[in-house]
């Protein structure tokens, strides 16, 4: 186990470093100029330049590179060109935010997805089954400010139900982290319904029946853990694609996240802002794929770490 | 109440009335065009401590007719007429709730597939503890003495263990064990078996048999035992059923239904039953030329294990097999599963790494790079699993044109020609040539694996298994029609199987294989006529005789387990010295160490 972890630690910080490279690269080769963001248009070309060099921004792609990782050893993520603050403590004080509307998404994605799933599964091909799967489509192929733009109109407008935008209760918790779930409710609805379909046929299936158990234990003890397994790995997965909801979700609703941070900083060439949110979400995706590595096992025996 | 205790149909009922009457039992499946009968008005009763064999091949509806009775019918598949009565209760007329009571309690099963029909989250004693608690209402701790000593019922070795224990990490023979401990837990009235050693090895099988038979004796539960395999009937029944297309053929004692069958169609499929020694026991003709030779032939695979992935275990999968197969001939290996039969079949297809060296038809192959298109055209395998082995989107004509098109043989039109004259030689008609796998019975589908292997004509045909999933009448045909090529082309066949009676019944030579190594090797003559490694001997009395007079020489029950292949690295097992017994019978000598068979 401690040498699965150490291995799987080592991993992690190679892919950590081919994330920052490729999006070093990526920003590097990037049209879009920082430095006339922060000069302004009615900056001199002797300010620019000036500007330039103080940012190190006129040195060769390896040596900006270097420096950043330098100071990425000395836990350093650099200054904000514009903002000028410390770029983790504007990442430190977003996290928060971010973090409760992800757990919020999961838990969205999770009693959606796999009770739809489990429903439709049991009921084949019956109209529950058909209405189930036709409303994941919706949610797999509608686009997330559509929807969020959509949920906004009905519950927060129409119905004056839940607030439509900011931060600070769990009414305002609500909208975003459906919007954000909805599309991961749709993709473990479709899945855990093949799983479920799949699962019901085996034969441990017709053995738990034949002992004289009741349906809902057949379900709940034997078929659900065993249907439940693939869907362990794609929550880890799903925390990567959550970051690219996460920026549109959270401008839609005026949520205080790194989203809103990472957009902003889109937008002005931000460079060390943008490194910094990327980062963090590479760790939380690595870490998101190593929680879920680890559980898989609590619940399968078969699988052992090595 | 423990096991030992008496049971609680006796009390209320005298013995000559039937626990479970089947009566006019017809079920039906629903399809586009109304109900389709699958059993039709089939009936039976059953008495304390009787075991009743339903026999047939697949399709006949015994598998159906035992799942109505538990009520386990698929949704779409229905009893539509008769009764099925348990001490004159009507089954088919309980609502869910009052039949699941039943199910498990008073009449319990268990199935073909010991690998699948465990959980595979849950620990086997959890599983068994479920069971109970479903029926008895125990505290845990209670539940948890009954299932141990239900797994010391079924004699299953270290029993405390086994409870902690997940099913992947027993083997076949041992899940079989917990499934039945499973089904005997609550003493049931009626067992229900359907196919229970199927999937088993021959001396697993055994085992099971004895500890079906024992229990029965015990308990005094009575069987219906369902089965394709007519010495497992002939051991074990009291009264037989023979089944054909959903209908009974023929009911009686199972002394009568061996010895005077009264319908064709159960003599017919008596005939086609395999029986050892049923064949004359002639030496083949003289030496041949050696089609394929293997040398010292070594197969391991790494366990990546540890720190870093080191390997630290390896499966020894074939450990120093030297043979030669004639050209001409039919050389089999026997074995259990797991003896390194069927990698010796994939070795010289080429699909695994190897050790040592192998000669096939003039080609000298030193590794797994050597064996290249030139020489997989030499050797060509048919599989087990037909269905399986034949792409569904192609049409039967095109994969058996395949090998041709690969190798770039022929015209278009040649190609066609050629595919007509094999599907004439192995018992198809040209119209099939353009239809899908799916529109083919079984055995016709083997037909078809058989044609596309003649395509190139190659020198050596390994066939792994080819006939164990088929009926026995249709494998009866399949087997004639092996030695009729062998016959008429002269093309070898390196025939793979853990059917003794097969084997006994198509081989020319015989190697049996235990462990990756071969104990016994020499004409079918020496290791069937005359057995001399105590596993050879093992294997041939396992086998089920389809002969309800033979009496079967007793022997200790055993629980024990085969050894692992798997050992740490830098701890081979010990190579076994082959001896010539006389006229190149050759017998691996057995260590003064304890006999593992």
């Amino acid at each position: 186990m401690a040498a699965y972890l150490a291995r799987r630690l080592v991993e992690s910080v190679l892919i950590l470093l081919g994330v920052t490279l490729v999006t070093f690269f990526l920003l590097y080769v990037l049209p879009a100029d920082p430095v006339r963001q922060i000069a302004g248009r009615s900056a001199t070309a002797e300010t620019v330049e000036n500007i330039r060099q103080q940012l190190g921004l006129d040195q060769p792609f390896w040596v900006q590179y270097g420096r950043y990782l330098w100071n990425l050893l000395h836990l350093e993520l650099g200054r904000s060109y514009l903002q000028r603050s410390n770029v983790s403590e504007l990442i430190w004080a977003r996290l928060p935010p971010t973090l409760l509307l992800m757990a919020g998404a999961i838990v969205c994605e999770l009693v959606l997805g796999l009770t739809m799933g489990i429903v439709a599964a049991l009921r084949r091909g019956t109209v529950a089954d058909n209405g189930l799967m036709i409303a994941s489509f919706v949610g797999v192929s509608a686009p997330q400010f559509v929807v969020g733009l959509l949920m906004l109109y009905l519950f927060g407008v129409k119905l004056q139900w839940l607030p439509i935008s900011g931060y600070g209760s769990f009414a305002h918790l609500v909208l975003p982290s459906l919007t954000l779930g909805i599309l991961g409710a749709g993709w473990y609805s479709r899945m855990m319904r093949s799983s479920m379909v799949e699962v019901m046929r085996q034969d441990f299936i017709r053995t738990a029946r034949a002992k004289g158990l009741a349906r809902r234990r057949v379900i709940l003890r034997h078929a659900l853990p065993n249907a439940i397994l693939p869907i362990i790995a794609m929550i880890g997965i799903d925390i990567g694609i959550f970051m690219g909801g996460i920026v549109v979700v959270e401008s839609v609703f005026g949520w205080p996240g790194i989203g809103q941070l990472a957009w902003q900083a889109i937008q002005r060439v931000d460079i060390p802002i943008i490194m910094g949110v990327t980062l963090v979400s590479a760790v939380a995706i690595v870490l998101g794929n190593l929680l879920a590595d680890l559980v898989t096992p609590l619940i399968d025996p078969r699988i052992r770490l090595r | 109440m423990t096991l030992a205790e008496a049971t609680r149909v006796g009390a209320g009922t005298a013995p000559a009335d039937p626990v479970l009457s089947v009566e006019g039992l017809t079920v039906s499946v629903a399809t586009e065009t109304g109900l389709r009968p699958l059993v039709r008005g089939i009936s039976f009763a059953l008495r304390r401590g009787e075991t009743l064999a339903i026999a047939g091949e697949s399709g006949s509806g015994k598998s159906i007719t035992s799942l109505a009775v538990m009520g386990l019918l698929p949704a779409n598949v229905r009893a539509t007429a008769g009764a099925v009565r348990l001490a004159g209760t009507d089954l088919l007329r309980l609502p869910e709730t009052r039949m699941r009571a039943i199910r498990g309690d008073r009449i319990a099963m268990i199935f073909q597939e010991p690998m699948t029909s465990l959980n595979p989250v849950m620990t086997v004693g959890a599983q068994l503890v479920e069971a109970i608690q479903a029926h008895e209402p125990l505290p845990r701790r209670e539940a948890q003495g009954r299932a141990l000593e239900a797994l010391k019922a079924v004699r299953l070795s270290e029993p405390e263990r086994r409870l902690r224990q997940f099913p992947h990490e027993l083997s076949g023979g041992m899940r079989q064990r917990v499934m039945i401990a499973m089904a005997i837990a609550l003493r049931p009235d009626v067992l229900i078996a359907d196919e229970p050693t199927t999937a088993l090895d021959v001396t697993v099988q055994r085992e099971v048999l004895d500890l079906l038979r024992d229990l029965r004796s015990e308990m005094g539960t009575a069987i219906v035992l369902i089965t394709h395999d007519m010495g497992v009937v002939a051991e074990m029944a009291d009264r037989v059923i023979v089944m054909k297309d959903g209908a009974v053929v023929e009911e009686g004692p199972v002394a009568q239904i061996f010895g005077a069958p009264a319908k064709d169609y159960t003599k017919a499929l008596l005939a086609a039953v395999p029986r050892m020694g049923q064949r004359a026991l002639t030496d083949p003709a003289a030496q041949r030329p050696p089609v394929c030779t293997l040398r010292d032939l070594t197969v391991r695979f790494d366990i990546a294990h540890g720190l870093l992935g080191r390997t630290t275990h390896r499966v020894h999968a074939v450990e120093g097999v030297s043979l030669q197969i004639q050209a001409g001939e039919t050389f089999a290996l026997v074995g259990e599963s797991g003896c390194g039969k069927s990698t010796i079949a994939k070795t010289i297809a080429g699909l695994v790494p190897f050790e040592g060296e192998i000669d096939l038809a003039g080609h000298r192959l030193r590794g797994q790079s050597d064996v290249t298109r030139a020489v997989r055209r030499d050797a060509q395998i048919v599989f087990q699993d037909p269905a399986a082995a034949l792409d569904p989107r192609m049409r039967v004509g095109d994969l058996v044109a395949e090998p041709l098109v690969i190798h770039g043989i022929g015209t278009k039109e040649e190609r066609r020609a050629t595919v007509e004259r094999l599907f004439e030689r192995v018992g198809l008609t040209r119209a099939q040539i353009d239809r899908y796998p799916h529109e083919f019975s079984g055995g016709q589908r083997q037909r078809i694996c058989i044609a596309r292997a003649l395509a190139l004509r190659p020198k050596l045909i390994v066939a792994d298994e080819s006939v164990s999933a088929l009926d026995v009448s249709v494998q009866a045909r399949v087997l004639q029609l092996l030695k009729e090529l062998k016959e008429d082309t002269g093309v070898a066949f390196l025939f793979i199987s853990h059917d003794m009676a097969v084997v006994d019944s198509i081989a020319d030579r015989v190697a049996v294989m235990f462990l990756g190594q071969i104990m016994e090797m020499g004409t079918r003559a020496q290791v069937f006529g005359d057995p001399r490694h105590p596993y050879t001997r093992r294997l041939i009395e396992a086998v089920p005789i389809p002969d309800p007079g033979h009496v079967r020489p007793s022997r200790p029950r055993m629980a024990a387990e085969t050894p692992s292949p798997v050992r740490r690295v830098g701890d081979p097992p010990e190579r076994l010295r082959l001896v010539d017994v006389g006229g190149g019978h050759l017998v691996a000598e057995q260590p003064g160490r304890s006999d593992p068979f």
